[in-house]
C-alpha cells in the first residue's frame, strides 16, 4: 500500500474528470449505453487504472499482471474510457462504441479488445470468475504477490451466482481477492430499495466470512487506503463497498436511477433536453476540471 | 462386417457392461499425470461422475464447489484465464444444463479452455426419472460458436475423448451414462475429435443399402440391429459419430454417397440433437431420406434402462422398425 501525496490525488482527480468527458462523449456518439455507472465508477476505475494496478498497456498480457474482472460489464464506457487514456488503444477509438466492426462491444468481449480479461454483461458471473483466477492464482503460487480485482455492480447483488461465488470464496479463504461494490443504490427498474433491498449488506458479506469495508466511493485517497488495507487482509477475501452517486459529476444527471440505461440525449428530460443532455455534461465536466484544486485539503 | 478394432466376438456373445463415465473418471486422472495444470470441479457429485479418482490422485488440484452448477461454470472460466485446464463434471441436466448461459458466455464466448462433462445423460439413468434425464443436453451445446459436442460410444471411447479433450485448446462438451452399457471399443482404438468411425460395413451381396449413424451409447444396438438385416437381406453399414460437431461432413457425404436411406440413432431429443445436426448438413449438400431413432418431444420417466430404450423407440426392434420405414 501506498500513501497518496495532495499532488497525486489531485492528479487522479483530474485524470477521472477527463474520463468522464470521454465517457460523455462516446455515449452522445454511440446513441446508446449506460450513464450512471460509468460516471459514477470513474473515480475508482481511474485509481485502479493510475495508481493501484500493477499492469503494463503495451503488454497486455503480461503475466504478472494484477487482473481485474468487471463483473456488471454494462458499466463498460467507463472500463473502456479508462483503458484508452492508460494507453491500450487509442482514446479516439472510443468514439466507436457501439458500433458495428468496433472493439468497442456494446458489453466487453474478452477477445476483443486489448485490457479486456473477460466477456461480461450477464449480471452475477463475473465474480465466480475472479474467484476462479484467485484460486488459480493461489493453487500455481501461494506466495504470489499478484491481486485478483472485481468491481460488481449493487443491483447485480440480486443474482445468486453472486452468493455461491461468494461462499466458495469465503470457503477457500481467497486473500488475493479484492471485491469492490459499486453500491449507488440503482438499477434499471429503479432504486435497489424498492427493487430487491440488499441491506444488511455489510453483515451478509461478513457472514459470507469476507473481510468488508466501506469508503465514499468518490474520495480517492480513502479508496486507496481500503484497497491497501484490503491486501494486507491474508486469511480472508476482501469487498469494499464503495458509496457512490450514479452519474457522479453531472450534477442534473445525479441520483436518478432513470439515467442508468440511457445516453446523453435520451435521458430524463425534467431538467435538462435531450438536446442539451451531451453538452452540457460536458460543460459542467469542464468547469469541474478547472476547480480541481491542487492544495485542497482539510 | 464389423471394424477390426472393435471387441472381438462383439455380436457373438455376451458383451461386456461398464459405464461410460468410468472412461471419464481414467481418463482424467491419466490427463492429469500428463499436465500438471489440468484441474477438476464438481458440485456435490464426486464420486457419481467419476471425478473422484482424479480428486484422489491430486487433492491439490481438486475444487468443491458445492450445489452450484452456475458458479462451477465461471469459476472453471477464471481459472482457465490463468492458465489451467478445468474439467467441470456433473449430471447433464444441471450442468450444462442449469448453467447454460454461464457456459455460453463465460466458458464460449470467452473462448475458454474448459471442458464440461455431462454425467447420467440419457433416459438411461432410469429409476431417478425425468428431472435427471437430460434429453437435451446435444441440441443445447451445439447451437454455442467454439464448442466441441462428443458422445463417446463406450467407456474406452469416453476415456479417449477426455484425453483428447485435454489437448485440445478450446471449450468442449462431452455426455457420459450412468448404467452399465456394451464395451464396444477396445483400449488401443483410435478416436480423434471430429473423426467418424464406420464400425460395420454393409454386406455387399444385398441390393438394399442402409446407413445407420449413431452417437453415444446405444451403439451395440445400431450394431446388432444391423447385423440382423445384413442376414436378412438388407445391407446395413454402421457409422460411429462420437463427435456431433464439428460434424465430420466428408465421410457423412460419403456414407450418405454410398447408402440409399439413412437412420440415425441418438439417446436424445432427435430435434437438434445428432439427427437434426445430419439433416441439417445433408439436406443443403446431398438430400436423402433420413429416419431418425431417438426421443420425439417428450419427457422421460422412471424406469429401467431397457424398458426405458424400448417405451421411446430406442432398442433393437426401433431400429429394425426405423430402417423399414426409410425403406418404404
Amino acid at each position: 500500500m501506498k500513501y497518496l501525496s495532495d499532488a497525486e490525488v489531485h492528479t487522479l482527480e483530474q485524470k477521472a474528470n477527463e474520463i468522464r468527458q470521454s465517457i460523455i462523449e462516446m455515449l452522445v456518439e454511440a446513441g446508446s449505453g449506460h450513464t450512471a455507472g460509468p460516471l459514477g465508477m470513474a473515480d475508482i476505475f481511474t485509481l485502479l487504472y493510475f495508481e493501484v494496478m500493477r499492469h503494463d498497456p503495451k503488454n497486455p498480457d503480461w503475466d504478472d499482471r494484477d487482473r481485474f474482472v468487471l463483473s456488471n460489464g454494462h458499466i463498460c464506457p467507463g472500463l473502456y474510457a479508462t483503458l484508452a487514456h492508460a494507453g491500450y488503444f487509442p482514446v479516439e477509438e472510443l468514439l466507436t462504441l457501439r458500433k458495428f466492426g468496433s472493439r468497442l462491444q456494446g458489453h466487453p468481449h474478452r477477445t476483443s479488445l486489448p485490457g479486456i480479461e473477460t466477456s461480461s454483461g450477464p449480471l452475477g458471473s463475473g465474480l465466480s470468475q475472479a474467484v476462479g483466477m484467485a484460486l488459480a492464482e493461489r493453487m500455481e503460487n501461494p506466495y504470489s504477490s499478484k491481486y485478483i480485482y472485481c468491481v460488481t455492480g449493487d443491483g447485480e447483488l440480486d443474482e445468486g451466482q453472486i452468493w455461491e461465488a461468494a461462499m466458495l470464496a469465503g470457503k477457500e479463504k481467497l486473500h488475493n481477492l479484492i471485491v469492490i461494490v459499486d453500491r449507488n443504490g440503482i438499477q434499471i427498474d429503479g432504486y435497489t430499495k424498492n427493487v430487491m433491498p440488499l441491506e444488511p449488506l455489510r453483515e451478509k458479506l461478513e457472514a459470507f466470512n469476507f473481510d468488508v469495508q466501506e469508503v465514499d466511493g468518490h474520495n480517492i485517497r480513502s479508496v486507496n487506503d481500503a484497497i491497501g488495507k484490503a491486501q494486507g487482509v491474508y486469511s480472508q477475501p476482501s469487498i469494499i463497498i464503495a458509496h457512490t452517486i450514479p452519474s457522479k459529476g453531472v450534477d442534473v444527471f445525479e441520483r436518478d436511477f432513470r439515467w442508468h440505461g440511457n445516453p446523453p440525449g435520451k435521458g430524463p428530460e425534467d431538467r435538462v433536453s435531450h438536446e442539451d443532455q451531451g453538452k452540457v455534461a460536458l460543460q459542467k465536466l469542464r468547469s469541474l476540471a478547472g476547480s480541481i484544486e491542487p492544495a485542497d485539503i482539510a | 462386417m464389423l471394424a477390426n478394432h472393435l471387441q472381438p466376438n462383439l455380436l457373438q456373445e455376451e458383451p461386456e457392461m461398464v459405464p461410460s463415465r468410468n472412461g471419464y473418471g481414467d481418463g482424467l486422472k491419466e490427463a492429469g499425470e500428463k499436465n500438471r495444470n489440468i484441474v477438476a470441479l464438481s458440485a456435490d457429485l464426486t464420486e457419481s461422475t467419476r471425478t473422484h479418482i482424479f480428486a484422489e490422485a491430486f487433492p491439490e488440484r481438486f475444487i468443491q464447489v458445492g450445489i452450484a452448477e452456475q458458479n462451477m461454470a465461471s469459476v472453471a472460466s477464471g481459472m482457465a484465464a490463468m492458465g489451467k485446464i478445468p474439467f467441470v463434471a456433473s449430471y447433464a441436466m444441471f450442468s450444462p444444463g442449469r448453467s447454460w448461459e454461464q457456459v455460453r458466455t463465460t466458458i464460449a464466448y470467452n473462448d475458454s479452455n474448459v471442458k464440461i462433462i455431462g454425467a447420467h445423460a440419457g433416459v438411461s439413468v432410469g429409476p431417478d426419472g425425468a428431472t435427471h434425464q437430460a434429453l437435451e443436453d446435444i441440441a443445447l451445446m451445439r447451437v454455442i460458436p467454439n464448442m466441441v459436442v462428443i458422445a463417446p460410444c463406450d467407456v474406452h471411447e469416453a476415456r479417449r475423448a477426455t484425453l483428447a479433450a485435454a489437448e485440445y485448446n478450446g471449450p468442449v462438451y462431452i455426455r457420459v451414462g450412468r448404467e452399465k452399457t456394451p464395451v464396444v471399443t477396445t483400449v488401443g482404438s483410435s478416436f480423434a475429435i471430429g473423426k467418424a468411425e464406420i464400425f460395420m460395413k454393409r454386406n455387399e451381396a444385398h441390393n438394399k443399402k442402409v446407413g445407420i449413424i449413431v452417437t453415444g451409447t446405444l451403439v451395440h444396438n445400431a450394431l446388432v440391429a444391423a447385423a440382423e438385416l445384413n442376414e436378412k437381406g438388407i445391407g446395413a453399414s454402421v457409422m460411429n459419430m462420437a463427435t456431433i460437431k464439428p460434424l465430420d461432413t466428408e465421410a457423412l457425404e460419403k456414407f450418405a454417397a454410398e447408402h440409399d436411406v439413412l437412420v440415425t440413432v441418438e439417446e436424445h431429443q432427435v430435434a437438434g440433437g445428432l439427427g437434426g445436426a445430419v439433416s441439417e448438413h445433408l439436406s443443403e449438400v446431398a438430400p436423402i431420406r433420413i429416419v431418425k431413432v431417438g426421443v420425439h418431444d417428450q419427457f422421460g420417466q422412471s424406469g429401467t434402462m431397457d424398458e426405458l430404450n424400448a417405451h421411446y423407440g430406442m432398442d433393437v426392434p426401433a431400429i429394425l422398425k426405423a430402417v423399414d420405414k426409410a425403406l418404404a
